[in-house]
């Protein structure tokens, strides 16, 4: 392009020539210039930007392609990849404070079928039938000619199964892998497993989710794809729960119980080691009971009688109130208060097991072990209801457990809905307000552990946080002394475990009617104890419900006969397990004496 | 000297493509290797996953319970007691292994050597 001069020379001698300004030519030739310059910047600048939106274009349209291609696409099993992945499982698993398994992942396979490519639908069909025995042959064979394309046939196979339906040989039968849900230790601790099942299925994948118990409670961390590696460790310990099932066990035998409950505690971190409701399930076949209309919820075997269940646990709550009063300055171990039964209050008269009468005066701490309820009922009147709620509230009866257990909500306390005196009174030896085992188990390590609040937990932890003081050292002690002489000079006797210092008390309710009022022969006996007195480690409770002990001349049903011993064999098997040293208590002075010669 | 340069190039061309195409290759090797690696391991966990899981299964209490019931003339196992705990103060400890001639009547001029046992002689 040949440049055209600013100032052509013939065009500006002419312009002289008629006498105009000879600057305006060069103008203008500028002023074209520009022009040119410009439309030829506009067009290098339109065609880049053509081709930077026709980039933008392609780099949208891949991705969102692949985002079309990953939505539409099946899931599939994770495959381990080399360095460093433990991700096979998509779920983790549950040990015990040990490490011990107590829910792990296997893998396993889903039988489908595409009936279109079957070659026989007749003889699979009866070849299904006779590797499941609970199919239907004329069923079987009715779904495989209507015309669909699809079906499910079993969720999981075992190796042997999945042989046997290699062997049938016919092609529209096709596995899909599966990773299930596996409790090693069947029914040991059911209700804190709670239990799996899947969740969203596809062909090569499905959804492993938690039904119930723990496995729903922390469904979100058990599914984290970034913790799967890493176990849920919990607070539980194998042996002692086997142990104290065993027990359990066959003490509701033994009592003829209708149902039994059980929870050892650590006292100073609120941990659960073992936790136990009968009658249980196997969390590997969740069974789904249909409850006869008059039945009780707790004769589910999914019920958790620990945490769902709340009851009158009765005299059980006595030492709160004594504690109270000693803490508040009312009273000391020794105060004697007024024991003259039976006492009229208003229309109500509280009586004495039996009607007996302890009084007309007794210690505090008489009371607790001979288990006066017109003693405790004097004791709460000194404290009076708005002192006596703000305590309970603080050893944490007035609201539902923390414990990560996806039933722990519906166990919430069942609460007067008006505090009058008399309510004070009856709540003082634990009639009129119900809670559940749990509950109390976290009362009572509370006091054994000199009066911190602890929250129960299943979580294994090695730094726990203390909780708020409740009670003062001095007073915890002191009530940790009342109940021990509860079971050496009380109702308790038969839970004095050689070694181990059982401190404890026993509390016998009568079950409410649903049609309000009370039975007068089926009662809810619960023992809690808290050993060794001296440096108080482990709380153990144990709740039967219905229990009667026949070995008698006549059918005894207080707590002191029946979840006495049970809790007493507890401890007796579970002290050594926990690595609790026995205690030498002080002897009694042997015949032997020393001799000079 | 331009034709040499041209020659020296083609050669280092031709060096390169076969180096590159020696490369390739390895390469892919490796990554079937690696591969056919990585399906072992994760067919090695999987196993590993399904004997923890058999390992926990053949020691549940339940199992133990019945095999120590079922072996008990041979083995004697019962529950673990209180009376079971001991003091390490109580445990007699074993007389010390003291050579038999140490100490015995009759030696009164100890002796001292020093220095190196000649290694034969150290043979039994």
């Amino acid at each position: 392009m040949t440049r055209t001069p600013l100032r052509p020379l013939a065009r500006i001698l002419q312009a002289r020539a008629r006498g105009e300004n000879p600057d305006t030519i060069e103008r203008e030739n500028l002023r074209l210039r520009h022009e040119k310059m410009r439309d030829k910047a506009r067009a290098r600048a339109e065609v880049r930007l053509l081709i930077l939106g026709l980039a933008f274009f392609s780099a949208f349209t891949v991705i969102g392609a692949r985002m079309g291609l990953l939505a539409s696409t099946q899931p599939e099993e994770p495959r381990a990849a080399a360095p460093g992945a433990e991700i096979l499982a998509q779920r983790a698993d549950i040990t015990d404070r040990n490490g011990r398994i107590l829910a792990t992942n296997m893998l396993t396979h889903a039988l489908y079928a595409h009936p279109r490519d079957m070659i026989d639908p007749d003889r699979v069909a009866q070849e299904l039938v006779k590797v499941f025995p609970d199919m239907d042959a004329a069923d079987l064979q009715r779904r495989f000619t209507d015309g669909r394309r699809f079906l499910w046939l079993r969720r999981t196979l075992s190796p042997e199964q999945m042989q046997a339906v290699h062997d049938i040989g016919d092609p529209g039968l096709l596995f899909g892998p599966r990773e299930m849900r596996l409790y090693p230790n069947g029914a040991l601790a059911a209700h804190v497993l709670g239990g799996a099942s899947f969740g969203n299925e596809g062909v090569h994948s499905a959804e492993v989710i938690g039904t119930a118990g723990i496995e729903k409670a922390l469904d979100d961390r058990l599914r984290d794809p970034a913790q799967a590696g890493t176990p849920l460790q919990l607070s539980l310990d194998l042996t002692v729960q086997a142990a104290l099932e065993e027990v359990l066990s066959a003490g509701r035998t033994m009592m003829s119980a209708r149902g039994a409950a059980a929870v050892v505690m650590d006292v100073n971190t609120g941990q659960i080691v073992a936790m136990a409701s009968l009658p249980d399930f196997d969390p590997n076949d969740r069974p789904n009971p249909v409850l006869a209309k008059d039945a009780e919820p707790g004769d589910s075997p999914l019920f958790n009688r620990a945490v769902q269940g709340v009851y009158e646990l009765g005299s059980t709550f006595k030492i709160f109130a004594a504690a109270q009063a000693m803490e508040l300055g009312l009273v000391n171990p020794d105060t004697m208060v007024d024991a003259n039964a039976p006492m009229v209050w208003g229309k109500h008269k509280i009586k004495e097991f039996q009607n007996k009468n302890y009084g007309p005066l007794l210690s505090v701490t008489d009371v607790i072990a001979k288990s006066s309820n017109v003693g405790t009922a004097h004791i709460a009147l000194m404290i009076g209801g708005l002192r006596q709620q703000a305590f309970l509230k603080s050893l944490g009866f007035f609201e539902a457990t923390p414990v990560e257990l996806v039933e722990a909500r519906t166990g919430r306390p069942l609460l007067p809905k008006k505090w009058a005196d008399i309510v004070t009174i009856t709540t003082s030896y634990g009639h009129g307000m119900s809670a559940s085992p749990l509950h109390l188990a976290a009362a009572y390590a509370t006091i054994a552990n000199g009066g911190e609040k602890v929250s129960p937990t299943l979580l294994h932890s090695e730094n726990p946080q203390p909780g708020p003081r409740v009670l003062s050292e001095k007073v915890a002690r002191d009530s940790v002394m009342m109940l021990r002489r509860g079971v050496t000079h009380g109702t308790a006797s038969l839970a004095d475990v050689e070694g181990y210092e059982v401190a404890g008390k026993t509390g016998t309710a009568d079950k409410p009617k649903r049609t309000g009022g009370y039975y007068k022969d089926k009662v809810i006996n619960t023992f809690a104890s808290v050993f060794p007195a001296s440096d108080p480690q482990y709380v153990v409770l144990v709740t039967l419900d219905e229990p009667v002990d026949t070995t008698g001349p006549e059918p005894r049903r207080t707590a002191g006969w029946t979840s006495v011993p049970v809790a007493a064999e507890i401890t007796r098997r579970i002290a050594p397990l926990l690595n609790v040293r026995p205690v030498v208590e002080d002897q009694a002075v042997t015949a032997v004496s020393a001799v000079h010669n | 000297m331009r034709p040499v340069i041209f020659v020296l190039s083609f050669i280092a061309v031709m060096g390169l493509g076969f180096w590159a195409y020696r490369e390739h290759y390895q390469t892919r090797d490796a990554l079937r290797e690696l591969t056919g690696l990585q399906n072992e391991i994760a067919d090695l966990r999987e196993a590993l996953a399904l004997q923890r899981a058999e390992w926990a299964y053949l020691n549940r209490p339940d199992r133990l319970r019945e095999l120590s019931a079922l072996n008990f003339d041979r083995l004697g196992l019962l529950p673990l007691e209180a009376a079971q705990f001991g003091e390490i103060a109580t445990v007699s400890s074993p007389p010390p292994d003291l050579p038999a001639d140490l100490g015995a009547p009759g030696i009164d001029n100890p002796v001292s050597v020093s220095g190196e046992i000649a290694p034969e002689s150290e043979a039994p």
